[in-house]
């Protein structure tokens, strides 16, 4: 906003540790590039916040790097690991990109469909799984695979994909 | 030098220049969407693709740079080829809506299909459809049809300095917006209308009004800031149905301020007053020109051979044009009276007789993209003079240090080196510590009264860095802004920054009011010099002084002084107790008709031929565009006629040029600058204040009766967060206030209830009211103490 009234404060959104670990990541760059230590910070901020980013969280990540609000916007939905959307305990990112395709990722997403209830884009009732459909992440040997939280499945089947979701709480 | 062939003729071309700007510079077609000179290469659009010898694909001539010997086909099979298949590309999910969009006969995607598109299209899947967005009163948005060329995007990035506009979303869910509901606040955003090359973006107020091609344009300037902007008219049936830039680098190279573009929407407001009116008794008569302009010479005599006519005063806006103010100033000195001002806002007149010819900027408009350091006294720089801080913007871009000194701590668009914000009463101590740091390292050829003047002064930490700053550099600029000249003491804030520019060695410059307020100097619309700054044996009474002591008459040009001066509350009751009031107006208000006896209509901006005379001394001529409503009559005319009804002397002007030329023959080529003599107070009185001290800014869409109707703007961020009493938290809470809650506020004897507006920008011990707003001016004078009490 060019005529705002007041300088926001950013610290009332986020905590400090959240603030120490983006200055952590500021730390790689030179001082006067904030900017480039915008995805960490909204990794960072995206995951003590539940798994999304909230408007607020994203003019205040803009706030602490200098930036300008809609800059953050950007970054934040160009990329699909970032949730501007309430998510479920449990992230099931498929891709389904050309290799996946290939080796039968579409059966994947059925079967994922029928087992959890929901279709792509979609989070269950009890907000357990959220299952969203994402472009090659980078496993294309492994396919076709799935990524939840933090961790790859690769070489996937109806069988293993049953065995991965009976493992999570 | 490099030499290179396009289509086979060979151009000279400078080094790194882009393929494009040759091409341009000769004439030679090349279709683009997302090049614009003024913006950063985006390189994106791929509509120029052009052949260039040894290279395998075609190159984007606007991303490509010269080098010496190259060769360039424009319109080669491989060209052309390439060229056709982006246009194919650009027009698969555009919606194809020319005959419904507003851009339709203008539009550069229109033209540029015609010249490369298909006459059918290929295309049968579905397109995709782009959500509107509300940008707010200015821009109308039909984002289906962009193109994704990021011209605004690089505009709200690099021009207005704060981003607003962006590209959110990736692929084929890439949209333009702000990706948050919100209003674009920049001062500058109409621009991003006239960049736009299809019809995604384009005026709001204009919107489905009038088709291209049957409009006709006029060029004309603009009646808002201090540099006169070159303007497009663009007109259908008699009526401005928009405004655009017109070209000119050493102005406003190809911008202009919402305020220049939108203001016209004032022209037709409800209240604009279209017959001559006369008062009888109480009631208001509808009457001919004669009749009326007869009643008001009667009127005018009667008060003359009662009061003597030093009982006349005049008071004119400096939005009105060269030639109105120097008629009025003829007609006010031919019935023998010097009263005559426009300088509504000043109260400080004292130093008058050392002003310069008139305020001037002290160097070219485009010399401030080159200052190395430049200290602004005063100046809610973005707000007043929009194009002037794109120039400053531009400056600090390429390293230029900008040092403010300010009573509120306004966002600027631009890194700020240093700054002091304070109250206006402290500004003395700090100009006078910023002086005496300085001349702590000067010693030699300082005249002798300028330590003496500030022998006692001891800097402090904050003065003396802003001193240093001001040291570094190496074209430096002190700019005086609206804040500064309507400072109580004035002529030491003037004085003071003078020493300050000497002993820096920096150029003192004005930054300027209204887009005639050099006009209106040389005109001679002031009390204490004639036409082109003539002496005269004794000067009149200036502005403040007859809206404060009262005249028995008064004549207004285009004013609405309860609004337009700074000491509003005494101008509506003297006006009130005057005898006999003569108002040239656009406008009919209860107000007006309330203190007037005579209100005779008159043409405003784009309906009269005219001069206006910018900072910088430029005189710039246009021609009327429009025919006025009903009665309404350029203002020369009216005075012309007073003149001839006063039987005086050299009146007998046919056409407003010939006013205009006389004025110049008089002023002949005196030399335009800011005095450099030392001028030195006698003694500083460096106060210090104690409470709470009113401070006053004029807001941009208030500054004048024509902006103050324009209904676009008053639904601005900027117009509308105007209203209420402006604290910061601390004073909010020791005084036990809450934002949005009305509280008493007591000035000068004058009570109100005001909401209260929590606003950080304003300093401790400080309160911000804004002026040109009918709630407000009861309080009265722009600089007191104030007092605030919580109601309940
Ligand atoms: S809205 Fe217009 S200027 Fe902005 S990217 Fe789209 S086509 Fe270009
Ligand atoms: S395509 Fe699925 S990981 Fe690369
Ligand atoms: S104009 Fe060259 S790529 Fe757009």
């Amino acid at each position: 906003m060019s005529t705002r009234l007041a300088k926001s404060d950013t610290t009332t959104l986020l905590s400090a540790e959240t603030r120490t670990a983006i200055d952590r990541w500021l730390a790689k760059y030179p001082p006067d590039h904030k900017q480039s230590a915008v995805m960490g910070a909204l990794s960072i901020v995206q995951a003590a916040n539940g798994g999304w980013l909230t408007t607020e969280l994203m003019d205040a990540v803009a706030d602490y790097l200098a930036m300008p609000p809609i800059a953050v916007y950007e970054v934040a939905t160009f990329y699909s690991m970032y949730e501007l959307q309430p998510v479920g305990r449990h992230k099931i990112c498929v891709c389904t990109n050309v290799s996946c395709m290939l080796c039968g990722s579409e059966d994947i997403v059925a079967h994922l469909e029928t087992k959890i209830g929901v279709k792509l884009g979609e989070t269950t009732a009890d907000n357990k799984f959220t299952l969203k459909e994402v472009e090659c992440l980078g496993a294309c040997g492994g396919a076709p695979m799935m990524q939840i939280g933090r961790e790859y499945h690769e070489n996937l089947t109806p069988t293993k994909v049953d065995e991965i979701l009976a493992k999570l709480e | 030098m490099a030499t290179i062939e396009i289509d086979g003729k060979p151009y000279q071309a400078q080094p790194g220049q882009m393929l494009i700007e040759v091409a341009d510079a000769n004439g030679i077609n090349i279709p683009r969407f997302c090049y614009h000179k003024k913006l950063s290469i985006a390189a994106n659009c791929r509509m120029c693709l052009v052949e260039v010898e040894k290279a395998p694909k075609p190159m984007p001539a606007c991303a490509t740079p010269v080098m010496d010997g190259m060769k360039v086909w424009t319109r080669s099979a491989k060209a052309l080829t390439a060229q056709q298949a982006v246009m194919e590309f650009l027009l698969i999910n555009h919606p194809l809506d020319c005959p419904i969009c507003d851009q339709g006969g203008e539009c550069e995607l229109q033209d540029v299909a015609v010249g490369y598109g298909k006459d059918v299209s290929r295309y049968h899947e579905g397109k995709r459809v782009v959500i509107d967005k509300n940008l707010g009163p200015l821009i109308a948005t039909e984002m289906t049809r962009c193109i994704h060329c990021t011209r605004c995007v690089r505009f709200s990035q690099e021009i207005t300095g704060i981003q607003e506009m962006g590209a959110p979303g990736r692929g084929e869910h890439t949209y333009i917006g702000t990706y948050i509901e919100k209003n674009i606040a920049s001062e500058l955003s109409g621009n991003m209308i006239d960049l736009c090359p299809v019809g995604a973006l384009t005026s709001k107020p204009f919107r489905f009004a009038a088709r291209a091609w049957e409009i006709q344009q006029h060029d004309t300037i603009a009646p808002h800031d201090s540099l006169g902007s070159n303007l497009h008219l663009h007109i259908y049936r008699n009526q401005i149905m928009r405004v655009a830039p017109k070209e000119n680098e050493a102005i406003n190279e190809v911008w202009i301020s919402d305020r220049d573009r939108f203001s016209y929407q004032g022209l037709t407001a409800e209240d604009r007053l279209t017959v001559p009116l006369i008062k009888i008794g109480e009631t208001w008569q509808a009457t001919s020109w004669e009749k009326a302009l007869a009643f008001v010479k009667e009127g005018l005599k009667k008060v003359i051979s009662a009061h003597g006519n030093q009982a006349v005063g005049a008071l004119a806006s400096p939005t009105a044009t060269v030639e109105e103010l120097y008629l009025l100033q003829k007609l006010m000195r031919g019935i023998g009276s010097h009263n005559i001002d426009h300088r509504l806002r000043q109260v400080d007149f004292s130093d008058q007789n050392a002003a310069p010819l008139f305020p001037y900027l002290g160097q070219a408009i485009a010399d401030l993209e080159h200052c190395g350091t430049a200290l602004i006294i005063g100046s809610h720089l973005r707000k007043e003079q929009p194009l002037l801080n794109h120039r400053l913007r531009k400056a600090s871009l390429r390293g230029a240090k900008i040092i403010l000194i300010n009573p509120i701590d306004y966002e600027f668009n631009l890194p700020i080196a240093t700054k002091i914000i304070a109250p206006p009463a402290a500004w003395l101590n700090h100009l006078a510590g910023i002086a005496k740091a300085l001349l702590e390292n000067r010693s030699s050829l300082i005249p002798h009264s300028v330590e003496a003047l500030l022998a006692t002064v001891s800097p402090d930490a904050q003065q003396r860095a802003l001193a240093q700053t001001l040291r570094t550099g190496n074209k430096r600029t002190v700019l005086l802004g609206n804040l500064a000249t309507a400072h109580p003491q004035f002529s030491v804030v003037r004085a003071l920054a003078a020493i300050i520019a000497k002993l820096s060695g920096a150029t003192l410059g004005y930054l300027g009011e209204a887009n005639n307020t050099a006009g209106a100097w040389l005109a001679g619309a002031i009390p204490h010099r004639g036409a082109a700054g003539n002496p005269i044996a004794a000067a009149g009474l200036d502005a403040y002084t007859m809206l404060t002591q009262g005249m028995k008459s008064y004549i207004l040009l285009g004013l609405e002084p309860e609004l337009d001066s700074c000491s509003g509350t005494a101008a509506l009751k003297h006006l009130q107790q005057a005898d006999f009031v003569v108002s040239l107006t656009a406008y009919r208000t209860a107000t007006i008709e309330n203190y007037a006896d005579v209100m005779l209509p008159i043409s405003l901006f784009a309906e009269t031929s005219g001069t206006y005379i910018n900072v910088v001394g430029n005189w710039q001529s246009f021609k009327g565009a429009i025919q006025p409503r009903g009665d309404i009559r350029p203002a020369w005319k009216i005075l012309r006629v007073l003149g001839n009804l006063f039987n005086l002397d050299g009146f007998e002007y046919t056409a407003s040029d010939q006013i205009c030329d006389e004025l110049r023959q008089q002023v002949g080529n005196k030399i335009i600058g800011n005095k450099t003599a030392w001028q030195i107070p006698t003694h500083l009185e460096l106060n210090s204040t104690s409470g709470l001290q009113r401070i006053t800014e004029m807001p941009i869409y208030s500054v004048d009766a024509l902006v103050r109707r324009a209904i676009a703007l008053q639904h601005t961020l900027d117009a509308t967060q105007v209203t209420g009493i402006h604290i910061n938290t601390q004073v909010a809470t020791q005084l036990g206030l809450t934002a949005n809650n009305p509280v008493i506020v007591k000035q000068n004897g004058a009570v109100i209830n005001l909401p209260v507006v929590i606003d950080e920008r304003v300093p401790d011990e400080a309160v911000l009211i804004y002026a040109g707003q009918v709630a407000q001016i009861e309080l009265g004078a722009w600089h007191d103490q104030i007092e605030l009490t919580a109601t309940c």
